[in-house]
């Protein structure tokens, strides 16, 4: 039920006002329908953001947002890096989350004899599902090294393209990432699983640019999208079992130290410490750890991507176009500087389930996002596709900030209850869609209709004027965990 | 011995709550339903076996620790377990023994990477008919 004090700005934007101890009010970017259908608890979670130490401006809700724990998912803040906080629960446990899309110059007629094919070779070659292994073995000296410096370390030893790290968000690897503050355990986690995809809602996807789907044709052509029914690639993944154990680690640590700082607890997962403290150092020193692993992680997978493909249609990536247009972190912490109320801030900005938008002035020395912002990838349901968004130099009143996908509307059990996977499986075939999955259960949860609009949630942005529409992808094949 | 999923918790993740006559009881019923998340019990072979032993300030921790254990093993050592046998327990301190197989997504029926337990709604509380948890795990 959408709470009394609620205030309409107008078409797309709502406000809950400050009272108590709140040090900033609530933004919701919503229409009235999107509001409706948020769950009661993301305006309780989204209050208790705005009740944390040093946020700045508003405690943003994005039309994607649906209740998670402590924060909600789709929720952005930004605190002040000297009087403000930091919190694991801000950020999510699967610590840089995010999405990764590349372009071809492949059409649909090319690939639609050969997608079977395609998608059983990914699935052979990418693995998936519960505790899957990689198939790049590493000492705990290596692994260390792709802490620190992310995608660089595994294109360097031969998985991906040097230009890649242009296109990848922090060129691929966060600043300030110290191994030593990572436990054991989380090593132990991760070491073995660099080039997996994981399950829940994470996919590879083989995607078509359909012309009537093309909202900006320039955008779409700096972006190498210039063929009708042109083929398209994404992936979404995170750090795996590494940035989970680094989350919990923390989550734990940070509650035991709050009294200390005398911050009170509202709910346990949304555990903080000052992030000027030893402790929030530390944790945020971890979390790029993990962050610069799941850039690594994601560059690995566009690897096999390319490999596949160039075994199936028998021509080189290079030849393909098989290039990296952007990838996005939607679960993060990082530091940036923006203006708030007219001075500059350094602020660290919490994004969960929420993605950087910049707009072209903040992607100034790019060749090509200079003049066109930012790409934005927004992950859909593998039966209504995906969006591309640019990101605008209007985006500056959201800290730089927008969706990050469709947004859950349904629970997972209930979507189980609607639909079986192989059932689910079959329709999708008939649509045109063919899908491989290491669980049919899981194939269930992730279908279309648990899913919120994700038009509604585009159109929104767009209206806000944060990001604007480039295209629409339809999926063709897709791999699951 | 039992556990039952709740609906309505979280829209993204997976709730269950369990009970038991005596903690033995309850935390055996925590772990099946981890199992039971993460894959088909009955499509697991019982070829390797795990001994888990943790020790915490208190039950709720107890609880906490134990199932993140089984988290950490199905990452760490990649196996998926059919069935988790408490031998020793007290509020502070529990051994277990968790059975079970090398993940193979060929042969076993797999489900739900459980990434986390969540201290979202987690509570453990003594009743009159014995102990009772509710777990939200994020998947």
């Amino acid at each position: 039920m959408i709470p009394e004090k609620i205030k309409q700005i107008n078409e797309f934007t709502w406000e809950l006002p400050k009272e108590g101890e709140m040090h900033v009010p609530v933004k919701i970017f919503a229409t009235k329908d999107l509001l409706e259908g948020m769950d009661d608890a993301v305006f309780t979670q989204a209050v208790n953001v705005a009740n944390l130490k040093g946020i700045q401006k508003y405690s943003y809700v994005m039309p994607d947002g649906h209740s998670g724990y402590g924060f909600p998912i789709g929720g952005v803040a930004g605190m002040d890096i000297n009087e403000g906080v930091i919190s694991p629960g801000g950020i999510g446990f699967d610590i840089n989350c995010g999405m990764r899309a590349l372009t071809t110059n492949l059409t649909y007629n090319d690939v639609k004899d050969k997608i079977k094919e395609l998608v059983d070779l990914l699935f052979e070659r990418i693995p998936t599902g519960v505790g899957c292994k990689g198939f790049v073995k590493l000492n705990r000296g290596e692994f260390q090294e792709i802490m620190t410096t992310g995608a660089k370390w595994v294109i360097e030893n031969g998985y991906g393209w040097e230009k890649d790290l242009q296109n990848i968000e922090e060129y691929g690897c966060i600043q300030g990432a110290n191994p030593d503050k990572v436990s054991d355990k989380a090593i132990s986690r991760g070491i073995n699983q660099i080039g997996t995809l994981g399950s829940g809602n994470h996919f590879m996807e083989i995607q078509v640019a359909k012309k009537e789907n093309i909202f900006n044709n320039d955008i779409a052509n700096a972006w190498n999208i210039k063929q009708p029914d042109q083929v398209t690639a994404m992936i979404h993944c995170g750090s795996r079992g590494f940035g989970h154990q680094v989350a919990s680690d923390y989550l734990k640590k940070f509650l035991d130290v709050m009294p200390k700082y005398g911050i009170k607890i509202l709910d346990r997962e949304l555990s903080c410490a000052p992030f000027s403290s030893p402790e929030g150092q530390d944790y945020f020193s971890a979390m790029a750890c993990a962050a610069n692993m799941a850039f690594a992680n994601r560059q690995v997978i566009l690897h096999r991507v390319r490999e596949c493909f160039s075994q199936v249609f028998d021509r080189s990536p290079e030849d393909m176009e098989m290039n990296l247009l952007y990838d996005v972190a939607h679960n993060i912490a990082k530091i940036e500087a923006h203006n708030v109320n007219n001075n500059p801030k350094k602020l660290v900005m919490h994004r969960k389930g929420a993605t950087r938008a910049f707009g072209p002035h903040r992607m100034k020395g790019h060749p090509v996002f200079e003049k066109t912002g930012q790409p934005v990838i927004i992950g859909g349901s593998m039966e209504t596709g995906s969006f591309l968004l640019a990101g605008t130099d209007k985006s500056e009143e959201t800290f730089c900030s927008t969706a990050h996908g469709a947004g859950r509307c349904m629970s997972r059990s209930q979507a189980k209850k609607q639909v079986s996977g192989k059932d689910l499986q079959k329709k999708l075939m008939e649509k045109g869609i063919y899908i491989k999955s290491a669980s049919f259960s899981g194939l269930a949860e992730e279908a279309g209709f648990a899913y919120k609009d994700i038009r509604s949630v585009v159109d929104v942005m767009e209206k806000a004027g944060i990001t604007k529409k480039v295209v629409s992808l339809i999926p063709i094949g897709n791999i699951k965990g | 011995m039992s556990f039952k999923y709740i609906e309505g918790i979280a829209l993204a993740e997976a709730a269950f709550e369990a009970e038991g006559k005596d903690l033995k009881e309850l935390f055996e019923a925590c772990a099946a339903a981890f199992m039971d998340t993460s894959a088909n019990p009955t499509s697991i072979k019982s070829v390797i076996q795990k001994e888990i032993s943790i020790n915490a300030k208190d039950v709720e921790s107890l609880l906490y620790n134990f199932l993140e254990e089984l988290v950490f093993l199905k990452d760490a050592e990649a196996i998926v377990f059919n069935k988790v046998e408490v031998t020793e327990i007290s509020e502070t301190s529990v051994k277990a023994t968790a059975i079970g197989d090398k993940i193979n997504k060929e042969k076993q029926e797999l489900r739900a990477d459980v990434k986390a337990i969540t201290m979202h709604m987690f509570k453990v509380e003594k009743t009159d008919a014995g102990w009772k948890a509710m777990v939200v795990m994020d998947i």
